[in-house]
């Protein structure tokens, strides 16, 4: 088994001096499930049109399936399923139209490879005969999905295919693609959302067109290093400067309804507590919670930019 | 092949789902050549013909009644002299001269005689009208006088236009109007169709594919070519059957020439769509840049001759003049194939260079 994907040294600037990819180095195991996290203009989207043979890299090289994205495209381009971030099928054809369309574009039949996309195509079934453009979004994904699938690519780019999908959609793709990656698929996943990096094998943290750090997503998460509280209060609109304005905290982010912060080891939960009452918060409550995918992104995101 | 096929019957899906695209483009012909050919055409009543008659016998007087009796035509005056002829037409007194051969009665008798049916070139769709209204009257006329069984006797009409004998751009519309719409519904549907997939990325899909450049490209224009061989078609039978316009000269010739045309017109749509990336600028270049170019430039509006020199050496850049000479000369003109060689020489040679051009400026990436 060697690597779907080797990456090494790779740098993008655009026009702009936009650093979209900053020497960038890693690789994704045959049959690997790999997820790319990052918000929107950290480099994935370029990241995914370099291995996809779309566009050329300023520096460094990369192989797809064992060739190279440069020399060979011609080869990569028979063996790579590509599901852009944009809806990109045809909006005037029907799903089945668009189906057959890629099908016989990659030299094969919807009959020949259904077993492969029949857990997700046969929901989009009965809709078959209606235009693409007005299907709803986690139906447009799951077409887009299918297309992809098609010609059974040894190697599937997906960028960000659950953005704009509602939550019960969202977590029925990815039981899609853990199924796909059983069928001995490598999967490529890029993802706004650091929950859905749970599923994931292997989660890079990407911002900045640079991987902030690699690794399971348990591992990623085990290795946080310092103890974190949820804090909330009654008064959560003041509660953000008052915890700024507390001498022992390290880094305070807002996670929904409450703050998740760190401390220096001259702080502590008790300390912290009287501080907030003192400051009229009566109400304040300090939780030691586990961290999650996202509170080591910012983590990790917050140790670059003091670097 | 299946890949082509499939990419082929995508295309023409799209095309033919997109109704109102699809009316335009195989209305306008027939609109354009409709209203460029009626409204040049008025309706004709009661023109004022005038009679040379050096016979003067019963069967030219019977003949001058059915023209006064007819509602098309006025006979207004008898002209004694031929070089009267001139002068009526010059004060415009008349639009029709009718010229009878001297001993007309006779001729016709003994089996045939003639009538010449002169008209003002200077505008030739009435003057075309007139001269086959005037072919009516006289032709039933005969035929009445061939029932009667008097003898089997023959007119024979001969037109002439003054001021404008080849009748020059009585026609001209019609070559005209088809080098336009050729360079309209290829190189905009071409470009736009193409530039579309940029837009919506299924362009980067169809890249991240086995297909290859020149399957993408060929698979992109044969749909368009299709329509617009479709398009030549309608304008040409339109043009003969309704508008009465001839094809003198070789339809095999005018074929070839119009596909060669086609080809250029496609070309030029594939070159815009790999250099722009949005469908409105595709619109734009292909109508700013392709449309008004072949509007001015090729003879269509303005007569080349009348052109400076320096807007004269652009208008040889375009290839719709180009074609649209070529056209008028098969067409109107009917000459042979060394009248026209060069022209076909010049657009055989601007399709070659503008496929070539399209084919590698094509890019496997995104920009």
């Amino acid at each position: 088994m060697g690597n779907a994907i080797e990456v090494a040294h790779l740098s993008k600037a655009y026009r702009r001096q936009v650093q979209a990819l900053d020497d960038l180095s890693f690789s994704v195991e045959t049959g690997e499930l790999y997820g790319l996290i990052g918000p929107d203009g950290a480099g994935k989207t370029t990241l995914f049109r370099i291995l996809t043979t779309l566009m050329l890299a300023d520096k460094g090289e990369a192989r797809v399936a064992g060739f190279d994205v440069v020399q060979d495209y011609r080869r990569i381009r028979n063996l790579i399923g590509y599901m852009p971030g944009k809806f990109s099928l045809y909006p005037d054809l029907t799903v089945e139209e668009n189906l057959d369309f890629f099908a016989s574009v990659f030299h094969t039949t919807v009959k020949a490879n259904y077993h492969l996309i029949a857990d997700i195509y046969q929901q989009i079934e009965p809709f078959k005969h209606r235009l693409a453009g007005k299907l709803s979004g986690g139906m447009k994904q799951k077409l887009a999905l299918s297309c992809a699938l098609i010609h059974k690519p040894e190697v599937l780019f997906l960028d960000e295919p659950t953005t704009g999908v509602d939550p019960v959609s969202r977590k029925e793709f990815w039981d899609m693609l853990l199924r796909l990656k059983q069928e001995g698929i490598t999967i490529l996943v890029s993802t706004p959302y650091m929950d859905e990096a749970t599923r994931c094998d292997r989660i890079a943290l990407i911002q900045g067109g640079k991987f902030l750090g690699v690794d399971t997503p348990q591992r990623l998460v085990e290795h946080y290093p310092e103890k974190l509280w949820a804090v909330r209060s009654e008064h959560m609109h003041r509660l953000l400067a008052d915890l700024r304005a507390y001498p022992y905290i390290q880094t305070s982010f807002s996670f929904g309804e409450t703050y998740h912060v760190t401390m220096h080891t001259q702080g502590s939960p008790d300390d912290l507590q009287a501080y907030l009452s003192q400051r009229g918060h009566r109400a304040a409550r300090i939780e030691a919670i586990l961290p999650s995918v996202e509170d080591c992104f910012m983590w990790l995101s917050r140790q670059l930019s003091h670097e | 092949m299946k890949q082509f096929l499939s990419f082929m019957r995508k295309e023409f899906r799209q095309i033919f789902r997109d109704r109102r695209t699809l009316v335009i483009l195989l209305a306008m012909p027939l609109v354009l050549v409709l209203l460029l050919g009626y409204a040049i055409k008025t309706e004709l009543n009661g023109a004022q013909v005038a009679v040379f008659d050096p016979s003067k016998d019963d069967e030219t007087r019977r003949i001058i009644e059915r023209f006064q009796a007819s509602e098309y035509f006025t006979v207004v005056d008898e002209l004694t002299e031929p070089k009267q002829i001139n002068e009526v037409f010059r004060t415009g007194e008349v639009s029709l001269v009718l010229v009878f051969s001297e001993h007309f009665a006779e001729d016709l008798l003994r089996g045939g005689t003639s009538v010449q049916l002169i008209a003002d070139g200077t505008d030739p769709n009435q003057a075309a009208l007139l001269t086959a209204y005037a072919q009516g009257v006289l032709a039933s006329y005969q035929a009445e006088w061939l029932e009667e069984g008097k003898a089997s006797g023959h007119i024979r009409t001969e037109t002439r236009m003054l001021y404008n004998p080849q009748s020059e751009s009585a026609y001209n519309f019609v070559p005209g109007v088809m080098g336009l719409i050729l360079m309209l519904i290829c190189a905009m549907m071409t470009s736009v169709s193409i530039v579309r997939e940029k837009e919506t990325g299924t362009m980067e899909i169809l890249l991240v594919s086995p297909l290859t450049p020149l399957r993408i490209i060929l698979s992109k224009i044969a749909p368009y070519f299709t329509l617009s061989v479709a398009n030549v078609v309608t304008i040409l039978l339109l043009a003969v059957f309704v508008m009465g316009v001839p094809i003198r000269g070789s339809l095999w010739w005018l074929s070839v020439l119009s596909v060669l045309f086609i080809l250029v017109a496609l070309s030029l749509g594939l070159l815009i769509s790999t250099l722009v990336s949005s469908q409105m600028a595709a619109l734009l270049v292909s109508g700013i840049g392709l449309m008004m170019p072949t509007l001015i430039f090729s003879d269509l509006i303005f007569p080349i001759e009348n052109i400076p020199v320096v807007l004269r050496w652009i208008s040889d850049l375009i290839p719709a003049r180009w074609y649209i000479s070529a056209m008028r000369k098969i067409m109107i003109q009917g000459v042979g194939f060394t009248c026209f060689a060069k022209e076909l020489a010049i657009i055989a040679g601007m399709a070659a260079v503008l496929m070539t051009a399209a084919w590698k400026n094509f890019k496997v990436r995104l920009s």
